[in-house]
């Protein structure tokens, strides 16, 4: 590298760093402060403006020299893993499965790791609930969070009125959940995508937003206490059950925990998400579940071939919106308190997030980015005000880095008998 | 009569705030197809400069009003742009070309991003400012009501005007408006005939921006408190108030902010005060169902 050439890249970065002190000066560098008498004033952190500074200035000589040549691509590297794993789907999800249902009884499992997984496991399904939606239909849902707390409240009032169990409640709310997905879909699934993708966030916050107000029903800003834990069928999970029934240690003979309803709820949440993979992977082989492949690429070539679009896409929403309301219910069950808190729009974000960073339509890249997402706050644990912050710039770097998300691969669903062998792993 | 007149302006004076957002989103979409999520935070950060700089020059002892609030634009102008410049330099230029979704969550990303790089540094209580502009004109009914149009809201209309005007005639005038308008038609073409399309989009970037700083600033006088979180709803309901006017164009957004004004000032006038965001994006489900290309929009024909 010739020096001259290098100088460029010093006075490049130079740059930055001049850039970098005008943007952290004023919101970083100078603290507003209530003073003695109530007025603002300022408080002066001179010192992190110049560390950012310095960073920026590294950074940007580090990046450049590192770069030097090259573009910032996605690596090949990824593409060839990520063609792998989508190869061998099967037997990475089979994998993935046996792992997960071993999970509480590795040596390193502990109730803090367990809660994690289940976490982890509402995401997946959500994001598979989501992806049939984005992923494969195609059509950008940006308030999917109100199905999940549909689901919720649903489950939440249905208990607290009429004294419904958790798995009574399940279908109701799945019901009532996939009857708003077709509310709100009748009327804007006409919409192109970007009005769409509006109008679903618009809903969202009408959800959000009628749960805050209505009072009456929901408990308004206070939300919804003492929503009835899950039961192993029946057999609670308490450590003196009431008179008359028989708790699930004394059932199976063992020593009370409060670790035995931190499993069940982690397999119940898995038994849910599998089903909802099932559901996804099957139905992708019916004639509707192609016709939803079909749509997301081109709409005007299925209507000529007399796919009804309207309806397809209502049945992609309410079938997405069922699961949704299902994730919804149990989020209720775990938490056992619910409140509008929990559905804000931060919600929908992460989760279409993890479909898009997933590579959409590939359920093995939901787990795994489901995963990446839960657990990058988790690990920032100890920086808890930073976890956001590390939150928001992951997703841009992730997506700079890989635009199709972490395992894009797409592969038609279907191919022909002869030609699929030979060119890319056959009727899957 | 008052009343109503009384909620008239109030309802102008938000609609205007609300169109200067929302230029910025129908600019950005107009030109690359995407929606800008971050815009919403950049409106927010636009509102903190200026928060930051009437304190400042408070401290520092100029409390002329007109000095003050011509020093505060200008700052806030320059640091908000700077922003919105940044924010398309690190989180879409690289995702040009990319596929659609990509930098709709890349913008979600920034978004979150600045939100919480807003709440780190200045903290998440709300900021009070002293009132800067006070008084106005008041008008008396002979039933005893009265009408008041305050110094900030004829400040809050008359330099959107003058802004709407000066904007217009880069838009139409200019060889930057002409490159923007090239750029909005065909993005390739435009390249081919020499308009350097980076530099466009990168423009349009930062006069969306300063736009965005613009209304942040009228909107820290008019309500006299921000917090880090004001970003999120002014945003979706200036991109609501795009759509609504026809997204891409811009005479559309100004409109469309006007009509979502008016709409939430007489609701939350005669209705329910907390319904008023219900309201708006009704209002906007309603619009896009009998007109789905917005009040002003061109229909788009799809072709195969």
């Amino acid at each position: 590298m010739a020096v001259g050439e290098f100088g460029a890249k010093l006075k490049d970065a130079g740059l930055a760093a001049l850039v970098a002190i005008a943007l952290l000066l004023p919101i970083l560098g100078m603290e507003t402060v209530p003073g003695p008498d109530g007025r603002l004033t300022l408080d002066f952190h001179l010192h992190l403006v110049a560390i950012g500074a310095v960073l920026v200035f590294a950074g940007r000589l580090a990046l450049s020299l590192l770069l030097h040549g090259r573009a910032l691509r996605p690596s090949g590297r990824a593409g060839t893993v990520a063609e792998f794993v989508s190869r061998h789907g099967t037997w990475f999800g089979l994998a993935g499965i046996a792992f997960a249902l071993a999970l509480p009884f590795l040596p390193f499992a502990s109730r803090y790791t367990i809660d994690v997984a289940t976490t982890i496991v509402i995401y997946v399904m959500l994001g598979w609930g989501l992806n049939i939606v984005v992923g494969l239909a195609g059509l950008l849902d940006l308030g999917y969070v109100a199905f999940y707390a549909v689901g919720a409240y649903s489950y939440a009032l249905f208990a607290q009125w009429f004294g419904l169990g958790f798995w009574a409640c399940l279908p109701i709310a799945g019901l009532l959940a996939a009857t708003a997905g077709v509310l709100l879909g009748f009327p804007v699934l006409r919409l192109r995508g970007d009005y769409l993708a509006i109008v679903t966030l618009g809903f969202g916050e009408i959800i959000r937003l009628v749960l805050i107000n209505w009072h009456e029903v929901t408990g308004g800003p206070n939300g919804i206490a003492d929503i009835p834990r899950p039961s192993f069928f029946g057999f609670p999970f308490t450590r003196s059950p009431a008179e008359g029934e028989t708790a699930f240690h004394e059932l199976f003979g063992l020593e009370f925990s409060t670790l035995h309803r931190v499993i069940f709820l982690y397999y119940l949440a898995l038994a849910l998400a599998l089903i909802t993979n099932l559901f996804v992977l099957r139905i992708r082989k019916l004639p509707i579940g192609r016709a939803w492949e079909a749509l997301r690429e081109d709409e005007i070539a299925c209507k000529a071939l007399g796919i009804n679009p309207t309806n397809t896409k209502l049945t992609a929403f309410a079938l997405g919106a069922m699961f949704g309301g299902f994730a919804g219910s149990f989020f209720a069950t775990r938490q056992g308190f619910i409140s509008p808190e929990s559905f804000t729009f931060i919600e929908s974000a992460i989760i279409l997030a993890i479909v898009v960073l997933g590579g959409m339509g590939s359920q093995i890249g939901v787990v795994l980015a489901a995963a990446v997402i839960v657990l990058l706050p988790e690990i920032g644990r100890e920086f808890e005000t930073y976890r956001m912050l590390i939150f928001g710039a992951a997703m841009v770097l992730i997506m700079i880095w890989r635009p199709r998300g972490l395992l894009a691969h797409r592969e038609p669903t279907l191919t022909l008998a002869g030609a699929g062998r030979g060119a890319g792993g056959g009727g899957r | 009569m008052a009343y109503f007149l009384q909620q008239l302006i109030n309802g102008v004076a938000l609609g205007m705030v609300y169109g200067l957002i929302a230029i910025g989103y129908s600019m950005v979409y107009g030109i690359i197809g995407m929606i800008n999520f971050a815009h919403g935070e950049i409106y927010m950060i636009g509102a903190f400069v200026s928060i930051i700089a009437f304190t400042l020059l408070g401290m520092l002892g100029i409390s002329w009003a007109p000095l003050a609030l011509v020093l505060v634009l200008i700052v806030a102008i320059l640091v908000t742009s700077l922003y919105g410049w940044t924010v398309e330099r690190i989180a879409y230029r690289p995702l040009r070309g990319s596929f659609r979704l990509a930098p709709l969550i890349s913008a979600i990303g920034m978004s979150i991003f600045l939100q919480t790089y807003v709440q780190i540094a200045q903290g998440a209580k709300i900021k009070p400012l002293q009132p800067v502009v006070t008084g106005g004109f008041v008008f008396t009914d002979p039933t005893g009501f009265t009408v008041t149009i305050s110094w900030i809201q004829v400040l809050i209309i008359v330099l959107t005007l003058v802004l709407m005007a000066g904007f217009t005639w880069v838009i139409t005038r200019t060889p930057l408006g002409r490159a923007q308008r090239a750029c909005q038609q065909d993005l390739k073409m435009a390249a081919l005939c020499g308009v350097d399309v980076d530099r466009t989009i990168s423009t349009t970037f930062v006069i969306g921006a300063a736009l965005a700083a613009v209304a942040g600033l009228m909107a820290t006088l008019y309500y006299g408190v921000i917090d880090f979180f004001i970003g999120f709803l002014a945003g979706v309901k200036a991109f609501t108030a795009a759509v609504l006017g026809g997204i891409g164009s811009i005479p559309g957004a100004m409109l469309g902010g006007l009509v979502l004004g008016l709409a939430e000032a007489f609701w939350s006038g005669y209705f329910s005060i907390e319904y008023k965001d219900v309201a708006a994006f009704t209002i906007l489900v309603v619009v896009l169902i009998f007109l789905p290309t917005g009040i002003l929009g061109k229909p788009e024909i799809e072709k195969v």
